[in-house]
């Protein structure tokens, strides 16, 4: 075999095809892209769930003076009610650990975290905001045991689960993981179809030299190799396009707009991106070989 | 060193047989023509020769090969033992002339050294020396069918087919390409050579098969083109 034959063959190639050749690069890197976006997703909402699921909470809240719900009977909870409640909660087996949070610690908690607007703050007094107790589970997804205990006691406010708020935010994500996995699969389709065109344009310009080379016996593998390479080449091109853009998503996007303005969410990190850039690279290469070797069986017989 | 048996070839497309029973043997070494209108599967005599066609019937055999039996990844190796040259040349417009010879031992993986060596021989073996730089559009009829005898012969292949090779050459320059064959053949080649060059076949004298709609008409050795045609 002589490599300087066929590279100069796939030179050629691309050259007469350069048109075509641009369309699957495009059509490759873009599908890749999207797919790559879909993985990226998918480690964006496994890191969130790392990073929130040990610190997500059960919160308790406890009936204070101006509570309207049913349990509380329009008084604020007594002390034995607390102590009570307390003690059933540390007595669960689902349950780790129990704080008590006071209506003053609620509140440095709340101008803490609203400095930012003290108009908010000047209007909320410490009895305005609920007394709870913050429970920490062994498991955090056991969260319908603690409030179905809980819920219909006397005393007790609302039992709520911050682990509820960020499913609504991982549902968010995994609709926008499918939306890109979709069009990636419309797109796949479309480069498959591409390549195939591609390679039978660049066998049918090239039926010449290639009828000489199965008259004087050039083996199938001689003959087809400059044509599965062209299209191994454009599709890892395209997908070279692709990583860069998924670099540039997490360089430009993540680290220079999210992670300054929420600083208290988990993103993903550079090992998330460099875990997903070989595959991208391998789906551009399995993707453009197999649609040229189908279509080299079909187009250039022996 | 060829050998057909009962050979019948039908295309889908046609009521008629292409070629219809045909039992003919070519010794190695030998020249044979193969003579007939058009039509009468001259061309598909050849193409059965390089597994290019399948026969419906009857068994081909090529170098001791039988091509029934030979699968489709050895096809390569026999079309090595044959060097084949057409009408219309086939050359590639946009190589030199050694280029094109070259191309042929290229694709075949032979290593550049054996090509640099191998294809001045040969260029010279057909009265082309000097002209490896030439690009084929540069030279005469006769000139582009001697590359491509030079291609098809730079393998030293056992058998040489030709189809209708002076076909486009006026007669002078059909004899030089004849004569060119003919050396070729001393050399201990097989060659076969379809044709409809009364003069030619005349000339020289050699065994002639007639293939009249699909079936042999006559196999004469030392024959003529044709009795009254």
């Amino acid at each position: 075999m002589r490599a300087q034959f066929v590279l100069s063959e796939i030179g050629i190639g691309l050259r007469r095809n350069l048109t075509m050749t641009i369309a699957v690069v495009v059509t490759v890197a873009i599908s890749l892209a999207l797919f790559g976006s879909g993985l990226l997703i998918r480690a964006q909402v496994e890191a969130m769930k790392d990073f929130w699921y040990d610190k997500v909470e059960v919160s308790v809240y406890l009936c204070g003076e101006s509570s309207q719900a049913a349990t509380c009977g329009g008084a604020a909870v007594t002390q034995q009610q607390r102590d009570e409640i307390q003690a059933d909660l540390e007595a669960m087996p689902e349950v780790d650990t129990v704080f008590y949070e006071s209506q003053e610690e609620a509140y440095a908690q709340f101008r803490e975290q609203f400095e930012d607007s003290p108009d908010l703050v000047e209007n909320v007094t410490a009895e305005a905001l609920p007394e709870s107790f913050r429970v920490k589970l062994e498991d955090p997804t056991q969260f319908a045991i603690v409030a179905s205990a809980f819920a219909q006691r006397p005393g007790v406010e609302e039992v709520q689960d911050q682990k509820a708020l960020l499913e609504g935010f991982f549902n968010v994500l995994n609709k926008l993981q499918l939306i890109a996995l979709i069009i990636a699969g419309v797109q796949v389709v479309a480069a498959v179809l591409l390549i195939s065109n591609t390679i039978r344009v660049a066998a049918f310009s090239r039926r010449r030299e290639t009828g000489i080379m199965r008259l004087v016996g050039a083996s199938n593998l001689y003959i087809q190799l400059p044509f599965l390479l062209e299209g191994v080449l454009a599709g890892l091109v395209g997908a070279g396009f692709a990583a860069g853009a998924l670099v540039a998503v997490k360089a430009v996007l993540v680290d220079g707009q999210l992670r300054p303005n929420f600083p208290v969410i988990a993103f993903i990190g550079w090992s998330d991106v460099l875990a997903i850039l070989p595959w991208l690279f391998l789906t551009g290469m399995l993707l453009a070989g197999l649609s040229s070797f189908v279509t080299l069986r079909r187009h250039l017989r022996v | 060193m060829i050998r057909l048996e009962h050979v019948t070839k039908s295309y889908p497309t046609s009521t008629r047989p292409a070629l219809d029973d045909v039992t003919v043997e070519i010794d190695k070494g030998e020249f044979v023509f193969l003579v007939g209108s058009s039509g009468s599967g001259k061309s598909t005599f050849l193409r059965l020769l390089l597994k290019e066609e399948v026969p419906t019937g009857g068994h081909v055999h090529v170098a001791g090969k039988d091509l029934h039996k030979l699968s489709s990844w050895k096809v390569p190796a026999l079309r090595r033992s044959i060097g084949c040259v057409f009408q219309d040349f086939r050359l590639l417009p946009n190589k030199t002339v050694s280029q094109n010879v070259a191309f042929a031992l290229e694709v075949i993986g032979k290593p550049r050294s054996v090509v640099d060596k191998v294809v001045p021989e040969v260029l010279e073996l057909v009265g082309l020396d000097g002209k490896g730089k030439r690009m084929p559009d540069e030279l005469s009829g006769g000139e582009q069918q001697r590359v491509a005898v030079a291609r098809a012969f730079v393998n030293r292949p056992m058998i040489l087919l030709a189809d209708e090779p002076t076909g486009n050459l006026d007669p002078s320059t059909s004899v030089g390409i004849m004569k060119l064959l003919d050396r070729i053949n001393r050399t201990g080649t097989t060659v076969v050579m379809a044709t409809h060059d009364a003069a030619i076949v005349d000339s020289m004298r050699r065994r002639v098969v007639e293939l009249s709609d699909g079936r042999v008409v006559r196999d004469q050795s030392r024959g003529v083109y044709g009795y009254g045609a």
